[in-house]
């Protein structure tokens, strides 16, 4: 069992924990996840970045999106309550190291969570960092205030201009690698779209550029292959081998396919989810009511 | 399924033949040689191939002692040579036979602390029952004396009784010690019983939310119930030991971290199969292509086969290839018919003969409708327009000479291609290595397949750090892990005795 200390929500669906987890903060390194599962039994095994640990305080945090049946049941988790299960840390770590040319960070939605202690180990190493951070709209921008206190410059982009440039991350991206400043290094950890053309932006400058995938996960470490990708034309594994890859060696169509596998199932899962959040929601009502 | 096989007849047939031998007096080797094995009452294959409760239902009293009855009790105990954990057979045996079934238990226990998963997944007719002298006159180890089917009775009747010898040997004095055991599995369960009874203070460390491991996350629940391994594995808790579930030795902690940080003075690496092997050919990326790891850990320990309770999905798929001849495509390619699908097809490049599941496991699948085709195999995988599979080329194949492993070599025929339409493959080709925790002790010597290396002890290249089970092995059987796990708990125990505290 997990304790939550923390829970925010940081806009609609978008929520932020601090789990209870000292083996797990003091062993994680920039990059790695989590596997969370709410509940026992029949709950499901849910990989999660982590977007911050304190050693000292043996806290690890966690930020999500409630997108799937089970990030909604763990949204309707409460400060005080537990996660049945929490196992990490994941994946190999960040590989940081002292560019001469800067690094520049495009992070889409919540992939600025897990890019946060990139950056921190990034900017640790004595690296110039240049941070595109974009969402589809203000609401959904998250970690604006923190990039802007640590990186060297932070460009914010909107779909809708309601904040910052009204722009794709891909335009500004490909500005810098035009630019006299081209980066060393691309990171980019997002929607996997984004990643696919943050990919397609950097390849013809040959700026070395790595993304973070977060692909179908059932175990998390190394046995059901559930997580595979085609790499320069191998399987690699995402949950071992991964979760950074060189994104310009990544086939992400067929990423973006599998990723695609459990569609009608899930949606099928989401709608009784919704169906017991309106009955339970129901239920409160008719007791206030009283 | 006819009349005389039916639960009900066996349990008549056997109550019947109990009587009258017990008539007899003392009986003679040619009494023993006459009684016929006694079947295992089953589920039907029709009813069973739509449910997931277990397959075969158990012995019923009467079978379990009629069945004991046919041991020749031989002197020099062939049997106990065959089994990995060295179980003393004909004594077991001969006290079932007397209808003294607490102690026939109690005599397993001494040996075994997982009955109940072994007497249902062994595969008795290589081991045990390939030296068993009534067998051998038969010319047949399938019809030697079924020792596991009465192992699993008394294991069966055991728990259910909750006999006091379920708890095993009184716990001896603190050695003082501590040892740490990676993974739940067969192997870790095993050497974590044996350290225990020696009086050394174990932990073991689980990565995933159950323990287990292959028990748990591989073998289905309709050949052997997960409430029955939860069991088995939680009864080393009255040992005094302590198992700590999600936590992944090689990330949560090193083993470096394990003996330098934490206390430990051994630790016995039994983590298991490791990354699935794929085949290479075109078309694997496709949606609806599975390694049977994926689909049966989805299946067994995510419980997705119970669609309307379990978050997490199972594919759906009317029409199923499972390409490999092992248990392990057996397992999935059951599971796929219970999972709904109305065609299941084993594809094998050799022939049943060559097939390296158990016979009982491929009648039991052949019974409930699975298709085998053999000298086959798939040279591409076709999907739909949305990256969906919708077929598989396969190619026809005929037996050569013998290569290494001593089977006929499949030789592919050229200018056979075929089309099987199906939506979804599972792959069931056998495991890698995993690398988690070999890649964070480099002290570790490994073959080239990343296997690490031991000696006859189980003892690895780095002082106070042992290994066994398939990440020694490749790919191993249950009771194979467990004689590691035991060799493995020797091997720990003389070198804890040398450190002198």
């Amino acid at each position: 069992m997990t304790k939550i200390l923390r829970k925010e929500r940081l806009s609609k669906d978008v929520y932020r924990m601090v789990l209870d987890a000292p083996a797990i903060a003091r062993a994680r390194k920039a990059g790695q996840f989590v596997i969370i599962m709410p509940d026992d039994e029949f709950s499901e095994r849910v990989p999660l970045t982590i977007a911050d640990a304190d050693e000292t305080a043996g806290t690890v945090t966690i930020l999500f999106q409630a997108v799937g049946a089970t990030t909604r049941i763990l949204a309707a988790k409460e400060e005080g309550q537990s996660l049945a299960h929490l196992l990490g840390p994941l994946g190999r770590p960040t590989d940081i190291k002292k560019l001469d040319g800067g690094v520049v960070c495009v992070c889409g939605g919540i992939g600025a969570a897990p890019m946060y202690p990139i950056i921190q180990a990034l900017k640790a190493a004595g690296n110039r960092v240049t941070v595109i951070l974009g969402a589809r709209n203000e609401s959904l921008l998250v970690y604006e205030n923190e990039f802007r206190a640590l990186a060297d410059e932070l460009i914010v982009c909107t779909d809708d201009g309601s904040k910052g440039r009204k722009a794709l991350v891909t335009e500004p991206l490909k500005e810098l690698c035009e630019s006299v400043s081209k980066p060393s290094e691309v990171i980019t950890i997002g929607p996997p779209i984004m990643m696919k053309f943050c990919s397609a932006t950097t390849k013809p400058f040959g700026v070395h550029t790595v993304a973070s995938l977060n692909t179908i996960m059932v175990d998390g470490t190394g046995m059901c292959g559930g997580c595979r990708v085609t790499v320069g034309g191998k399987i690699k594994f995402v949950c071992v081998d991964g979760p950074e890859f060189d994104a310009h060696e990544v086939d992400w169509d067929s990423m973006l396919r599998r990723l695609g596998s459990y569609k009608e199932e899930e949606a099928h899962k989401c709608k009784l989810v919704e169906a017991a959040a309106l009955a339970s929601q129901a239920t409160l009502e008719k007791e206030q009511t009283k | 399924m006819s009349d005389t096989t039916k639960p009900e007849s066996l349990r008549a047939v056997a109550a019947a033949l109990r009587k009258e031998l017990s008539t007899k007096g003392a009986l003679t080797p040619k009494d023993r040689r006459a009684i016929a094995q006694q079947d295992m009452p089953s589920q039907d294959a029709s009813v069973r191939r739509h449910n997931m409760n277990e397959v075969a239902l158990g012995y019923f009293e009467d079978q379990a002692v009629v069945e004991s009855l046919r041991c020749l009790g031989c002197a020099n105990k062939p049997c106990v040579s065959g089994c990995p954990v060295s179980i003393d057979i004909p004594s077991f045996l001969a006290k079932t036979a007397e209808g003294k079934f607490d102690e026939a238990y109690a005599t397993i226990r001494e040996s075994s602390m997982l009955p109940a998963i072994c007497g249902r997944v062994c595969p008795q007719e290589k081991q045990c029952m390939a030296m068993c002298t009534v067998g051998k006159a038969e010319k047949n180890p399938e019809k030697s004396v079924a020792i596991g089917r009465v192992e699993r009775f008394l294991a069966d009747r055991g728990r259910a009784q909750g006999t006091k010898a379920a708890h095993g040997a009184p716990r001896p004095k603190a050695s003082g010690f501590r040892v740490a055991i990676v993974g739940s599995g067969p192997s870790g369960l095993t050497a974590a019983a044996d350290l225990a009874r020696l009086g050394h203070d174990v932990t073991i460390y689980e990565a995933f939310h159950k323990p287990g491991g292959v028990a748990v996350y591989g073998i289905p629940e309709f050949r052997l119930p997960k409430a029955i391994v939860e069991e088995e594995a939680r009864s080393l808790e009255s040992l005094g030991v302590k198992i700590v579930c999600d936590f992944l030795v090689g990330r949560t902690r090193t083993v470096h971290d394990l003996l330098e940080k934490d206390g430990f003075n051994a630790v016995y690496i039994a983590t298991g199969a490791g990354l699935p092997k794929f085949m290479g050919i075109p078309g694997e990326d496709l949606v609806g292509v599975f390694s049977a790891n994926e689909y049966l850990t989805r299946s067994n320990l995510m419980k997705a086969y119970d669609r309307d309770n379990a978050a997490t999905p199972l594919y759906s798929a009317k029409r199923v290839a499972v390409f490999g001849g092992g248990n392990v495509a057996m397992d999935a390619a059951r599971t796929a018919l219970r999972a709904g699908a109305d065609e299941v097809r084993v594809v094998y490049r050799r022939t049943e003969a060559e097939m390296p599941a158990r016979v009982e496991e491929v009648h039991h699948a052949m019974e409930e409708g699975v298709i085998f085709d053999y000298l086959a195999n798939p040279t591409a995988i076709i999907g739909d327009e949305k990256g969906r599979v919708k077929a598989a080329v396969c190619q026809r194949y005929k037996l050569g000479e013998p290569d290494a492993s001593g089977r006929a070599k499949p030789i592919a025929i050229p200018g056979s291609e075929f089309t099987l339409e199906i939506d979804a493959c599972i792959v069931a080709l056998g495991n890698d290595s995993n690398p988690l925790v070999t890649g964070t002790t480099p002290e570790l010597n490994t073959t080239p397949r990343g296997n690490i290396i031991v000696d006859e002890h189980g003892a690895t290249s780095m002082s106070g750090v042992f290994a066994g089970g398939d990440i020694v092995q490749g790919a191993a059987t249950v009771i194979l892990a467990m004689g590691d796990g035991r060799r493995a708990a020797a091997g720990i125990d003389d070198y804890l005795k040398g450190k002198k505290r």
